[in-house]
């Protein structure tokens, strides 16, 4: 098997060391038709360990999400082989869709048509509180 | 257009605004009496309340306006199935302001995201009723003259009492504020408002079970009941409702200027005997809450006076 370069796709850099497989799922990458390597354990001179993925084609990511799973991620779009744009990510102000309130006093518990939106609240401590009841989420 | 779902929403100088304005109308009420004439509240009250909703209908009354709705999940089409969304906007249609109790938390927010005119959270679960909030605001303001350099004990169930959660969020913001959170341990104040209000604030606070040993010190005592309605567990509630029980005997050691504060209705937290004593205020907080209302609903529907 080879792992060759990537002449259009996406690379996940600087994954914390265990956390490939997590994104893998979240982001649905089983569902491409395309090659998609996991690295894990890589070393890194940055992190020590770091995991990695690549993608063999140019899709469309929701950056929220990967900020919210691991914000020390980098992101690199790559065209015709070479790196067209790099992005850092962040712990995003909001998320949809991630996760799910588990207050069963939240509205969200009996209006299940409902969004289940997140809205950071403290940075330092990756607090995340749903919008309507409030509730602390788990960190992941 | 704006709406009051948290306490938090509004700042130090517009609760200064309200409190001011209330003041106005106390002292001056045929000023107000038209002051809404044509409009039209809207009291959604998905769960029973005895209080709140009269005295909204109150203020709407006293300020000119006329007030429709309903005053129990039973007799709207929630019992249908129908969404708080759905619900509300369809009453935006017939309503020019809208307050709404909901048993389940954030409810009002939802609303307030569907709604084409102000919502006023008028209680949602163990979460928020910052109404209640500005009465108590009025009435620390009306009996002590200032809201800074208190001592405010908050006793009973600190954990589901959302008038004590939006008190403390509000007093929280005033210089020179200590907190004493007397509770039993299975009802202390969440963990989030520690470390999300008080400790960024910077204010000083001390959690007891011991009410009689902390007496001496309050300028503020704030009685809460146990809510039989927020346990799953009814064996939990049975062995925590009598936890703590204001009597005479406890007032002894209390400051001669201490004011009694309780969001009502009590059950058996404040012996009927407190009732004569001067610094008991829970029956005047009812009342200054009818005009710190009136004071919102003018407020939030943008009216001058």
């Amino acid at each position: 098997m080879m792992v060759n370069p990537i002449q259009n796709g996406v690379v996940l850099d600087h994954i914390t060391a265990g956390k490939a497989m997590e994104i893998y799922k979240v982001l649905r990458l089983d569902k491409l038709g395309c090659t998609v390597a996991v690295i894990v354990n890589a070393a890194s001179k940055k992190m020590g360990r770091k995991d990695v993925l690549k993608i063999y084609d140019v899709i469309d990511l929701n950056f929220d999400v990967l900020g919210y799973l691991d914000p020390g991620i980098t992101v690199s779009i790559i065209e015709n082989g070479e790196v067209v744009r790099r992005i850092s990510l962040d712990l995003p102000e909001q998320v949809e869709g991630v996760l799910r309130c588990k207050n069963p006093r939240c509205i969200t518990s009996c209006e299940q048509e409902l969004p289940h939106v997140f809205k950071l609240t403290d940075r330092s401590r990756k607090v995340y509180r749903c919008i309507y009841c409030e509730t602390m989420a788990k960190n992941k | 257009m704006r709406s009051l779902i948290d306490i938090m929403d509004l700042t130090v100088e517009e609760i200064d605004g309200l409190v001011s304005t209330a003041k106005d109308i106390m002292e001056n009420p045929a000023k107000y009496a038209e002051a809404c004439k044509g409009k039209k509240l809207a009291t959604l009250f998905f769960e029973p309340s005895t209080r709140t909703r009269l005295s909204f209908e109150a203020a709407m009354y006293e300020l000119g306006g006329h007030v429709l709705g309903f005053s129990s999940a039973d007799s709207s089409s929630a019992s249908k199935g129908e969404s708080v969304a759905d619900t509300v906007r369809m009453v935006s249609c017939y309503a020019d302001i809208i307050a709404m109790r909901h048993p389940k938390e954030g409810a009002p927010r939802v609303a307030m995201m569907k709604s084409g005119v102000p919502i006023i959270n008028a209680g949602d679960g163990g979460h928020n009723h910052p109404t209640q909030t500005l009465a108590d605001l009025l009435t620390i303001h009306q009996e002590k003259g200032r809201f800074e350099n208190l001592t405010i004990g908050m006793c009973g169930d600190l954990k589901f009492g959302r008038t004590v959660h939006s008190l403390l969020c509000a007093m929280s913001r005033y210089p020179g504020v200590k907190f004493v959170l007397i509770s039993p341990a299975e009802l202390k104040v969440p963990d989030y408002l520690i470390q999300d209000v008080l400790i960024p604030a910077g204010v000083e606070y001390v959690e007891t079970t011991d009410l009689e040993a902390v007496m001496p010190e309050l300028d503020v005592l704030y009685m809460t009941r146990v809510q039989q309605e927020r346990f799953f567990n009814e064996a939990d509630y049975l062995r925590l409702r009598d936890s703590y029980i204001l009597n005479p005997p406890k007032l002894v050691e209390a400051k001669k200027d201490l004011i009694i504060l309780h969001p009502l209705p009590r059950v058996n937290e404040i012996a009927v005997a407190v009732d004569d004593d001067p610094r008991a205020c829970y029956f005047k907080q009812a009342l200054y809450a009818k005009y710190i209302r009136m004071a919102l609903i003018l407020k939030l529907l943008e009216i001058e006076v």
